[in-house]
């Protein structure tokens, strides 16, 4: 079989592995690009989200390349994106691509279905549950270590002096994870990247904001869909933590399907209903990263999203009491970077006057 | 020699220069229109500046801001390149000690400043829409064969202003063909246009924003005054149109120029003759991968000046 995903930040250099190693011919995603986006809006329903006209363009795009089948994730809260791979079927037949979508539900929500599916991946890639459990622990520690040395970079990045330094380092640190076949190699290139990374040239004597990441996860982890928001903002010099990183949602909503701790926090907000998407998430981040000591959130949401929206609409509270300034970013494929940019520049501002007229008032008080 | 900062602001609609004296006072500003070409406009308002400037005065600081803030940067030699927020905070705080809220509207955008304690707090820009912004009323100005000056004129006689929907530049626009069908005077629809407008505002920009007094008004479409007189109404308390509204952003990129040379000392300010000089841009898709980045090229008399747009950075030469 012609396996194929969408793409996720850097994600598909493990989902490859995974793919090759079950018996399957990867077709590895092309970063989304202009003209994925041109492909995506136009077979797409106009009001639907940004996620959904980008994963549409990408899966064309893999089509022309003869992918048979794609793997996506899917999803049972209201928010539609769990809906989204059975519109996806429909319209992928309408154009008359042979294409199978085949969508993995959380499985706490239905193990059968998760079970029937991927026995059927073993199955006609012809490996063993052995084998498979094996392919499944090393791509694992691939996701873990990818998402180690893009962390990793992303702290490093304002110190550059040469800008383009870092991203230039860690573009080479996952070419050897890419390449990086047992768990032991794994760990030696994740280890070689952080070195990289180390090696970059850095006025350590800067000051650098911090700055945290909350929003919808596709917009939050695909850097072709934020206009590579995390190396701009590393770029102007701020440091930059993502809430949602695959290692760790996987880890949490995906196998546990709770996350509780975080609803926990954003209860005294929202105590209603459950509004689906990474709603309650970005209440909950936005008082973490308050607690954390970090200088401000940017929100990121596709223009249209539900979830985000209610989130935005309480945001103003939690940042009054949290005393943290949050950014809201609606994306969707209007959005030009220079508008992007615009805001970013004057929210660093923001963060940098406000730090600095905190910092007089404390030496008053001392 | 006296010394004095320049500060130049290029936006989609008009272009802004500003001379400050060392106090902060402005000594010459100058309201040109972009008509889509911001490097001649530059060229030629710098020209016409340096002849009317008085010659005792000297250029020790030069700031650029707008959205043609990179690209005039280079041109003029600024020292300091700021985004058109944080100009017209600095800006509007400068004139009025102890603003709280700043309500910027320009040719294509609009944008709500909060303040608290002379530091920005908060801001919004408007995203989705640009009704609301100059662009538009100027193009229903002319619809109506009302010459945009007197806008805010016609709206200030309306008796009955008429209700019309802002949600949308282009529902509104055909709203208001609707009204004019029925038979409603100009003014009445002009003023319900203002009001429409505001309200859209509001709900758009101002969405979740706490306004407190003072506020201040400014951006080339503060010279409407049945917009002033709207947002009064809205509001419910008086905005203030401060003198210098329509330069507001030069002005700030004027006062940053002034901060930056506090702190460092030469300029790289080019002079006001460089309308001699051939600033050129060009553009290619590169063909290194499939992200296939557009890459600019800026050249001044022919020389390769920077290069900006490539992602992998194999292009890349930044001026500045």
């Amino acid at each position: 079989m012609k396996i194929s995903f969408p793409h996720m930040g850097h994600s598909h250099i493990a989902f490859k592995w995974l793919v090759e190693n079950l018996g399957h011919e990867c077709i590895v995603p092309p970063e989304p690009s202009k003209k994925t986006l041109d492909l995506g809006v136009r077979y797409s329903p106009e009001f639907a989200c940004i996620p959904f006209k980008m994963l549409m363009g990408t899966y064309l795009e893999v089509a022309e390349q003869g992918a048979e089948v794609i793997l996506t994730s899917g999803g049972c809260g209201p928010c539609r994106a769990g809906y989204y791979w059975v519109m996806h079927q429909y319209l992928l037949e309408e154009m008359g691509q042979d294409l199978k979508v085949i969508a993995f539900e959380p499985p706490l929500c239905d193990i059968k279905d998760f079970w029937k599916k991927l026995r059927w991946i073993r199955k006609t890639g012809g490996v063993s549950w052995k084998h498979f459990a094996q392919v499944m622990k090393i791509t694992w520690e691939k996701i873990k270590a990818i998402d180690d040395v893009e962390i990793y970079s992303h702290e490093i990045r304002p110190y550059e002096i040469k800008k383009g330094d870092t991203t230039r380092a860690l573009t080479r640190a996952l070419d050897d994870l890419d390449k990086a076949e047992k768990i032991d190699q794994i760990m030696e290139a994740r280890n070689a990247g952080i070195r990289r990374l180390d090696e970059v040239l850095c006025d350590k004597l800067r000051n650098p904001l911090k700055i945290g990441i909350i929003g919808e996860i596709y917009v939050v982890l695909e850097p072709a869909a934020n206009h590579y928001l995390q190396i701009m903002l590393g770029e102007m010099g701020v440091q930059t933590h993502r809430s949602i990183y695959l290692s760790g949602y996987t880890r949490e909503s995906a196998i546990t399907n709770g996350g509780d701790a975080i609803y926990q926090i954003a209860r005294p907000y929202l105590d209603e209903v459950c509004i689906g998407g990474h709603g309650v998430n970005s209440i909950g981040e936005t008082i973490l990263y308050s607690q954390h000591g970090f200088d401000g959130v940017v929100q990121l949401a596709p223009f249209s999203c539900i979830p985000e929206i209610v989130a935005k609409s309480i945001i103003p509270s939690v940042s009054r009491d949290f005393n943290i300034p949050v950014l809201t970013l609606f994306i969707d494929e209007q959005t030009g970077k220079a508008g992007v940019q615009t805001r970013l520049e004057a929210f660093v501002d923001l963060l940098e006057m406000r730090r600095q007229s905190n910092e007089k008032a404390t030496r008053l008080v001392v | 020699m006296k010394k004095a900062y320049l500060g130049v602001d290029v936006g989609s609609v008009s272009t802004n220069l500003v001379l400050l004296d060392d106090n902060g006072t402005v000594l010459t500003g100058k309201y040109l229109r972009t008509s889509g070409k911001p490097i001649a406009t530059v060229q030629q308002g710098l020209y016409s500046i340096g002849q009317e400037m008085d010659k005792e005065l000297e250029i020790v600081g030069a700031g650029a801001t707008g959205s043609a803030r990179y690209l005039i940067g280079m041109i003029i030699g600024a020292d300091i390149i700021k985004n058109e927020i944080t100009a017209h905070a600095v800006a509007g705080s400068n004139v009025a000690r102890g603003v709280k809220t700043i309500i910027e509207i320009g040719g294509q955008d609009s944008k709500i400043i909060i303040m608290r304690n002379g530091v920005v707090t908060d801001f919004a820009m408007n995203t989705v829409c640009a009704a609301g912004t100059g662009s538009f009323l100027d193009q229903q100005a002319s619809r109506l064969c009302i010459p945009i000056e007197d806008f805010g004129e016609y709206a200030l006689k309306a008796k009955n202003p008429v209700r019309i929907a802002g949600r949308c530049a282009v529902f509104a626009e055909s709203d208001m063909i609707h009204k004019q069908q029925l038979g409603y005077n100009s003014e009445d629809i002009i003023a319900g246009l203002c009001e429409a407008l505001v309200r859209n505002y509001m709900n758009n920009v101002g969405k979740g924003k706490e306004i407190l007094a003072p506020v201040l008004f400014q951006g080339g479409v503060a010279a409407n005054q049945g917009l002033v007189t709207a947002f009064n109404k809205l509001l419910g308390m008086e905005v203030t149109v401060p003198p210098n509204y329509d330069v507001m952003g030069a002005i700030g990129a004027a006062l940053l120029a002034k901060a930056w040379s506090a702190k460092r000392g030469q300029t790289k300010f080019k002079g006001f003759n460089i309308q001699e000089i051939s600033f050129k841009t060009t553009s290619f898709e590169c063909k290194g991968c499939s992200n296939a980045c557009e890459v600019v090229q800026f050249f001044e008399n022919g020389e390769l000046l920077a290069r900006w747009g490539d992602r992998c950075g194999k292009w890349e030469m930044q001026a500045v």
